[in-house]
């Protein structure tokens, strides 16, 4: 095992804290010049429940939550039911040790509360530890937090037991308990956690990890001089909303796209804006149309099920061309499915849900960046061409903490409406000789014919969803109808060739030996960074691969994924669903390719390793797919 | 200057302004009671002085959702049953626009009836006309959520089991704060209720008996009506919510019977959800589509919240 990367699971019950103390201690790691990622997992359920968080950090680049875990802090579940070994969820109060053990990576080490966790609940730990060298240290944990200060600071016991046990500084937590916490609740954190900290040290150690060394000059990706600041794929859609100009918000809650909706919501009301949190998910798309009608830049989102709700008024904002910016972040379905769990099942509801063709932008962020700038590319879109754009995520960029370089966010703001015009422009654009302003002129430049905003002067105009004239009344005459929908399609195309013409491609291509390569691996979306690092191994196993992690859903970005799979022999397909949904999109979008993509699929509810990859990649081009010991499925190409 | 001169600037309007010089002309049967609604709105918002460039007029789907089609202001002819939300949120994003919301009874009180609920109790400071014609009129004569008992129609051949919905009673419970029933066959009346209304600072609704001539012939023309207002048999206080609900539901259960009762029914002087969100500090002073015309404007960005993230 080698000791240059940290991966620190939390493991306890819903309701134990898990998640705040995690993104403290994972801040402590930033702040002491480590690069992190988190990976969330976490129950659909209030109190109760396994839970964990993984916080992977090294002085390398990191990209993706790593393979397995080298460290374990076992804090039991204090809100188990049943802690019966025959009840029908099992033993819940150890599963925060004992599930998913032969995950902890040989040489490991493993901190449990013993305060709760009793010895003879995992009778075989001591053999299994003597067979994969792990290095058990239980301590009373519970027992520390109550003598010193209450039993929920038993998290904070944890994270000083950890601290001695890795060789790491305190000082970066306590500073970030100083910030957070005040009084007597600081003083006994503070004590527990020294407390902590020294009855480990007093203790005999059999193991060798260590917090990994910050060497100058050894950070990748980073700018030496730059501060970082940690930030989920939610917080960078916020952001990216917030930087162009966004001041509406209308939702319902939903895990997990709620998260955007509560970052939105706790802003907005300082920025001058409008956060609605509303009846149902109809409601939430309808009022962000007419907040957009109005003059406003709005957004709303939702996850599978309230998205499948905004279907109507989605298909209303394609017909009217109201600009909106929907989020949709996806859980594994069908219907309630796994709340709280990722997959990216949903693609095909995205790209195609309401009646008529569909007429919208889709984009599918790889990670916190991305998702930043995707998120303040869909409003521009929106706005230009006046219509619904999307960026579906997932659970699991919406929750993964990375650190970026702070200077990634000093942007320019961008308030603009696009195509809108102003009451002097109004004033010399065509109108019929009734009055109303031609808001939906036939012949228009790239499709767009610019809107007025109501209460502009002589701006008025009719919109709706039937087909309609020029200035927006009801029509069916044929002539009409070809024209309007000629030139409603012909935005998409408008996009395409402004996407295409960016200095910079929403795809991110990944090839760690230079473009020529036999094998080529393509993802979509948040499996991005899991895919590249996968890669980065195969390519040192010697195998000639790169990766590409497409972003355009739509319009399809048929330039350059041909170009990548022209480029290959073979290609795997890696996405977490299970009718493997973007390759059949690619395959659609190119007329072909069917006889050279194989599928590499997950949808048990947790996201790849990049091991899993790895070994699926090799045993489809060795052998028949199979990747024993994994939850993957391979699925050949066609006619194979 | 405000980027809205159509709001800004007051001018005397002439009715003729809310008729469309040429096409469309209205579609309705003969003898619909639509025809009074636009009759009546027209009339009204000539009379606050409202000018067509300054009011939204947002309808759902249905024969009344045409509305918008013949009075020519800003209109948006949304999807069947979600005109209120979008008109809510309009008028959210511009606070100095006349929003009014209208649709059928289906729209209202069936398929958008939870948007009802929820605008009514918020009290957003606009219009919302139902044309209760109880009848889905569009789509050609089947029962609707306020068609009375019995009624008899193709998906409904032996008679509706179901009592209609209490449209006032409804309203009042879920908490809208100006409430009347009016009729298309006494226009002057619905016309000084639509003043009313559009005055109100809040949610102001108007179940409004609109006669359907070609698929409810058995009824229903809505007359002879009685003004509760006038009428000595009657004496309540409109801003008494117990009395203002009793006498809803004898409204309600006469019409059932063939007795046609209007007027004004309730009202109250609660703040708007504009004045009740302003005062929690979630809602700008200044209209916030305003602020997109501003090029003086400093706009916030999220590098301003990145200490949190250090
Ligand atoms: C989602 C949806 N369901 C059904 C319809 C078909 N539809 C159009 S109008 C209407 C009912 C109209 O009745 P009402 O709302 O009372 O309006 P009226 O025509 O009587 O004025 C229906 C069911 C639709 N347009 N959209
Ligand atoms: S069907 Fe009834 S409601 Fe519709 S236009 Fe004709 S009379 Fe009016
Ligand atoms: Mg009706």
């Amino acid at each position: 095992m080698t000791n240059d990367e940290l991966l620190w699971r939390i493991a306890g019950g819903s309701g134990d804290g898990i998640d705040s103390t995690s993104q403290n201690f994972a801040k402590a790691l930033m702040r002491s010049g480590l690069n992190i990622f988190t990976h969330r997992h976490y129950p659909s359920r209030i109190r109760g429940g396994h839970t964990y968080v993984e916080v992977r950090a090294a002085s390398h680049e990191v990209k993706s939550r790593g393979d397995g875990y080298n460290f374990l802090l076992a804090l039991g579940d204090s809100f188990a039911r049943n802690p019966q070994e025959d009840a029908y969820y099992g033993n819940e109060e150890v599963k925060p040790l004992t599930e998913n053990l032969d995950d902890l990576r040989e040489g490991g080490v493993i901190v449990y509360d013993e305060g709760l966790l009793d010895e003879t609940d995992v009778a075989d730990l001591d053999e299994q530890a003597e067979e994969n060298g792990w290095h058990v240290y239980p301590l009373d944990l519970r027992g520390l937090a109550r003598e010193h200060g209450r039993e929920v600071m038993r998290n904070t016991a944890g994270v000083g037991a950890t601290a001695a046990l890795l060789g790491m500084e305190l000082d970066p937590v306590e500073e970030l308990m100083e910030e957070r916490m005040s009084g007597e609740v600081l003083e006994q954190n503070l004590e527990i956690l020294e407390i902590a900290k020294n009855e480990v040290e007093d203790r005999e150690f059999t193991h060798d990890l260590q917090i990994p060394a910050v060497e100058d000059g050894q950070k990748q990706g980073l700018a030496e001089d730059h501060e970082q600041v940690l930030v989920s794929g939610s917080t960078a859609i916020a952001y990216g909303a917030i930087d162009e100009g966004c001041r509406f918000i209308s939702g319902y809650p939903m895990t997990p796209w709620t998260d955007v909706f509560t970052i939105m919501s706790q802003n907005l009301p300082e920025f001058g804006g409008i956060a609605e949190q509303v009846e149902d998910e109809i409601a939430a798309a309808s009022l962000a149309i007419g907040a957009s009608h109005a003059g406003v830049k709005a957004m709303s989102g939702s996850s599978g099920g309230g998205f499948a709700l905004m279907s109507e008024p989605l298909g209303l904002a394609e017909m009217a061309e109201t600009p909106i910016v929907l989020v949709e972040a996806m859980r594994a379905g069908p219907s309630t499915g796994m709340p709280t769990k990722p997959e990216q099942g949903d693609l095909e509801h995205v790209l195609y849900t309401s009646q008529g063709d569909s007429n919208r932008v889709v984009f599918a962020p790889g990670n916190a960046q991305e998702a930043y700038e995707q998120t303040r590319r869909a409003f521009q879109l929106a706005y230009e061409y006046q219509l619904p754009a999307i960026v579906l995520y997932d659970q699991k960029l919406s929750g993964e903490l990375v650190n970026v370089d702070e200077a990634f966010f000093d942007r320019e703001p961008n308030p603009s409406l696009g195509s809108v015009l102003t009451e002097e422009e109004i004033a010399e654009a065509p109108h019929h000789h009734s009055g109303k302003f031609n808001r939906y002129q036939h012949d228009v430049e790239n499709g767009v014919s610019p809107r007025s905003v109501p209460g502009q002067e002589d701006g008025r105009f009719l919109v709706t969803g039937n087909e309609h004239t020029p200035q927006g009344h009801i029509s069916e005459d044929p002539d009409n109808r070809v024209n309007q929908m000629d030139r409603r399609m012909e935005k998409l195309e408008s996009i395409r060739a402004e996407l295409d013409a960016d200095d910079q491609s929403s795809q991110t291509l990944y090839a760690p030996d230079g473009a020529e390569c036999q094998y080529g691996i393509v993802t979509f979306g948040s499996q991005q960074g899991t895919v590249e690092e996968a890669t980065k191994r195969l390519s040192e196993n010697g195998h000639s691969v790169k990766a590409l992690g497409v972003s355009e859903l739509l319009p399809y970005p048929t330039k350059d994924v041909k170009a990548f799979l022209d480029s290959v022999e073979q290609c795997m397909v890696v996405e977490m669903n299970a009718s493997a949904q973007f390759r059949g999109l690619t395959q659609k979008e190119l007329g072909g390719y069917g006889d050279m993509m194989t599928s590499l699929l997950k949808y048990n509810g947790n996201p790849f390793e990049p091991e899993e990859i790895v070994d699926g990649f090799e045993s489809s081009i060795s052998g028949d797919g199979d990747a024993p010991g994994h939850s993957t499925t391979f699925v050949p190409a066609a006619g194979d | 200057m405000s980027a809205f001169s159509a709001i800004e600037t007051k001018r005397d309007v002439d009715q003729n302004e809310f008729t469309p010089d040429i096409e469309p002309q209205a579609t309705w049967c003969p003898g619909c009671g639509d025809f009074g609604v636009l009759k009546a709105l027209k009339g009204a918002m000539t009379e606050v002085g409202k000018n067509p460039d300054e009011v939204l007029l947002v309808t759902g789907i249905g024969c009344s959702g045409k509305l918008s089609s013949y009075f020519d202001s800003y209109g948006y002819h949304s999807i069947h049953g979600r005109s209120l939300p979008i008109a809510r949120a309009s008028k959210l994003a511009n606070p100095n626009l006349e929003v009014v919301a209208a649709g059928g009874d289906g729209d209202g009180y069936g398929i958008g009836g939870n948007h009802f609920m929820h605008t009514a109790r918020e009290n957003h400071d606009m219009v919302y006309i139902v044309f209760n014609n109880e009848i889905f009129g569009l789509t050609k004569g089947q029962t609707s959520p306020t068609s009375p008992k019995g009624h008899k129609s193709k998906t409904q051949p032996h008679g509706s089991a179901k009592d209609p919905v209490r449209p006032l009673s409804m309203s009042l419970s879920a908490g809208s704060s100006y409430i009347a029933r009016t009729a298309a066959v006494n226009p002057n009346q619905a016309k000084e209720i639509l003043v009313e209304a559009i005055e109100h600072d809040g949610f102001a609704h108007i179940d409004f008996l609109t006669q359907c001539p070609t698929w409810n012939k058995d009824a229903k023309q809505y007359v002879p009506y009685t003004d509760v207002q006038e009428d000595e048999e009657f004496s309540f206080e409109v801003t008494d919510r117990q009395e203002a609900g009793e006498m809803m539901y004898e409204a309600e259960s006469r019409l059932s019977e063939g007795e046609v009762l209007t007027g004004r029914f309730y009202q109250d002087d609660r703040p708007s959800y504009g004045q009740e969100k302003r005062h929690t500090g979630e809602m700008p002073e200044q209209p916030l589509a305003e602020r997109y015309f501003d090029d003086s404007y400093e706009w916030e960005r999220s590098a301003d919240l990145m200490h949190r993230h250090r």
